[in-house]
């Protein structure tokens, strides 16, 4: 089946972190679009993955578990996965999974980067 | 007219007044659905989270209807219903999730243990979580039906340059 791609991921290095910046509705169209970002890099075996998630406005539980499994690939290569910029639909649908004390969630890129 | 007769009138208004989309089961056509069961919410009087959060139910309905029912198959049909609800303490939306997908046992639908992280499984328990309920059911002789109602915050008055709910006697 053919997916849309109208999400937008850019990738920068940061100092020893990759950071992940995704524009877009995340949902069953375009999170595998998310999951290719992430696992790109984290071949690269970066010390830290931060995703930086001001940029979606919109998440549903694809997304979710989408950077579950970011989670546990990171875990498994010894990389520290962050998240941060949360918006407030994203964030709720973290509180709603009962996911938001599971991941390390930082308000702003910058305290991602000093995690 | 007792309350009781009043409000089986306002259903009756109500029913003959839904808006039903019929879709494709493929992803593309989400992002659709979203807007359109969003922007019919907040007419409806939802504020901007109540209204997010039919949509999400709404989204998470067909992407298991995508996924599970349908096995990712993307031309297959799937019917969504809206309807405004009436009636004192009761004024909301009513939605109706409909496929073709091979009938499952009900009490088999539940979402995972929120203890056991793990990707997926977790479009049930949103479901549930943001409506006031989720029923599912079988239709007859294929298919499943999910009926969600969510109901209104009294501190939610109704758009007021937006047209008349559907439910009201100047669309009757």
């Amino acid at each position: 089946m053919d997916e849309p791609t109208d999400i937008t991921i850019t990738t920068e290095q940061r100092g020893d972190a990759c950071v992940l910046f995704p524009v877009g509705d995340i949902d069953l169209s375009r999170s595998p679009v998310l999951r290719a970002s992430m696992k790109t890099a984290l071949d690269d075996k970066p010390q830290r993955l931060v995703i930086e998630l001001s940029g979606v406005s919109y998440m549903d539980s694809s997304g979710v578990a989408t950077l579950v499994e970011a989670m546990q690939l990171s875990r498994k290569a010894g990389v520290g996965l962050v998240l941060c910029s949360l918006t407030e639909r994203v964030q709720s649908i973290f509180e709603i999974a009962r996911l938001e004390q599971v991941f390390t969630i930082t308000d702003d890129l910058d305290g991602a980067l000093a995690t | 007219m007792t309350d009781a007769a009043s409000i089986v009138k306002h259903a009756d208004q109500a029913a003959e007044h839904a808006v039903e989309l019929r879709l494709l089961s493929h992803p593309t056509y989400l992002a659709g659905a979203r807007e359109l069961v969003s922007g019919i919410s907040r007419r409806l009087g939802f504020d901007d989270k109540g209204s997010g959060q039919i949509a999400l139910a709404v989204d998470e309905a067909l992407a298991n209807i995508i996924n599970h029912g349908y096995q990712r198959a993307p031309d297959r049909p799937i019917w969504i219903k809206l309807w405004s609800e009436a009636g004192p303490g009761l004024a909301g939306v009513r939605i109706v999730v409909e496929d073709e997908a091979p009938h499952v046992d009900v009490a088999k639908i539940c979402g995972r243990d929120l203890e056991d992280v793990k990707p997926g499984g977790l479009g049930v328990h949103i479901i549930k979580e943001v409506m006031d309920s989720a029923e599912y059911s079988t239709r007859d002789p294929v298919g499943m039906r999910l009926t969600m109602v969510k109901h209104l915050n009294d501190t939610h008055a109704p758009c007021p340059d937006g047209p008349a709910p559907m439910d009201t006697p100047a669309n009757g």
